[in-house]
């Protein structure tokens, strides 16, 4: 068996699905706990500390049968914000997708100002994101900044 | 204004400015009008602040509104734990319009979201409270006869006081020069400074209050340097006594120069500049009537 063939075969190959690749190690579960996968029934391979020439190691996610709605997918831009989208069809990769940061954030972001109403009230947080480069982002309720370093993942 | 709501002074265009300080100029002409017969507005003061709520509810009587609401939030629902939602909501069913003043940033925003009935801001915690705002921009207009093309100078907690950044904001359409005098540790904040940069807006930084400065200036808005916002006391204790105003510092300012303050002063103004005729805090506070019965107007769509 080629070599090429073997490390192909490290992870199932998917008929129908998206394969989540170049996922940073540390960020893995965070981005299946984001995107809800333990609530899916569908099919989810799930590997971590694969080789990669690009990063070092790198996390991969497969999914059977689900492809995810644009806004979903987009959040996991906060924290892994280099991931490759696979758009498999038919055992064919027929799209490559990046992921981008949307305009704004949605019961997503933790606010880390304790007086905030969102800390105290049942309620979605909303962030806008100011600074895409950056990864800032602002509470739309205080009005706090947040920069990436210090975002909490609710 | 976007919405009828009014949460923050950043919300309002040039034109918003200018007609509502229109329609306070007209107020102070005539503050008594019926404008609001039949009408009830709720103050919900979820955190007591004597001033502004007797400010409030005379420019609702004055307006001809009934007043409902409450000064204490330990007497009412949320002290039992409703949510700030249910209770926008039930008094949604009684009132044309929310006063409201809480000690958490964004309620009035989250408030003006979860409601169909107009919310006023009265000050939410450390964020905005634009009535302030626009009694400061009227006591600017109505002293100087103008609003552009003034020097201003801020005196004292530039770091936390919540007045000064919006008055940078709300002044922001008018081509100021901004003069920022404070110490270190209570500096104007990058933020600040980055938003008059975007918008060419001139500003020098000083750590000394000069009489230099003061002779430049139309107008001195002074603030209060508190303790509590010091980490280290023995800063405190160097800076505690040179932000402060006494009447001889004036004596060479300018003839239309008046001095503004928010208010409560501590010892930040001395007693002897009161007897100035450039002593303004006073007045200004009075303008807090006619501004804040222009805001209600603009918020329920009464046109004058």
């Amino acid at each position: 068996m080629s070599a090429q063939k073997k490390k192909e075969l490290q992870v199932a190959a998917l008929e129908n699905g998206t394969a989540i690749d170049h996922i940073p190690p540390c960020q893995l579960f965070k981005v299946a706990d984001m995107l809800n996968l333990k609530e899916l029934k569908n099919t989810i391979t799930i590997g971590n500390n694969f080789h990669s020439k690009k990063m070092g190691t790198k996390g991969i996610i497969k999914i059977s049968d689900k492809f995810f709605e644009e806004d979903v997918i987009n959040r996991i831009a906060l924290i892994a914000p280099n991931v490759v989208l696979n758009i498999i069809r038919d055992y064919e990769v027929v799209e490559k997708k990046t992921v981008t940061l949307p305009d704004e954030l949605v019961g997503l972001v933790k606010c880390n100002n304790p007086k905030c109403i969102t800390n105290n009230e049942p309620m979605p947080t909303r962030f806008d994101v100011i600074d895409n480069e950056s990864g800032t982002v602002k509470c739309r309720y205080c009005e706090r900044k947040i920069n990436k370093e210090d975002i909490i993942i609710l | 204004m976007k919405s009828k709501s009014l949460v923050s002074i950043d919300q309002c265009s040039k034109e918003d400015i200018l007609r509502i300080l229109d329609n306070a100029r007209k107020f102070e002409e005539n503050p008594n009008r019926n404008l609001l017969e039949g009408k009830v507005a709720a103050t919900l003061f979820f955190e007591p602040s004597t001033r502004t709520r007797l400010s409030f509810e005379t420019a609702i009587n004055r307006l001809g509104g009934k007043v409902i609401g409450f000064q204490d939030a330990s007497t009412t629902s949320s002290s039992k734990g409703e949510t700030l939602k249910d209770t926008i909501l039930m008094v949604s069913n009684y009132a044309d319009l929310i006063v409201m003043r809480h000690h958490l940033e964004g309620a009035a925003k989250y408030a003006s979201e979860v409601t169909d009935i107009s919310i006023i801001n009265a000050g939410d915690g450390a964020n905005q409270h634009p009535s302030q705002t626009m009694l400061d921009l009227y006591s600017i207009q109505k002293t100087q006869g103008k609003l552009t093309d003034l020097t201003i100078t801020m005196v004292g907690d530039l770091k936390y006081g919540r007045t000064v950044h919006s008055l940078i904001s709300g002044m922001s359409h008018f081509n100021p020069t901004f003069h920022f005098v404070a110490p270190d540790e209570l500096r104007m904040p990058d933020e600040y400074k980055l938003f008059c940069d975007k918008h060419n807006i001139k500003y020098y930084e000083h750590t000394a209050f000069s009489e230099d400065v003061i002779n430049e200036s139309d107008i001195l808005y002074m603030t209060r340097v508190q303790r509590e916002r010091f980490t280290d006391l023995e800063e405190y204790q160097k800076v505690k006594n040179v932000y402060i105003l006494k009447k001889k510092m004036l004596d060479n300012s300018r003839e239309n120069l008046r001095v503004l303050h928010p208010l409560p002063r501590v010892n930040e103004i001395a007693y002897d500049v009161d007897d100035s005729p450039k002593a303004y805090f006073i007045q200004q506070a009075r303008n807090g009537l006619f501004a804040r019965q222009a805001i209600i107007c603009e918020v329920l769509g009464i046109t004058l």
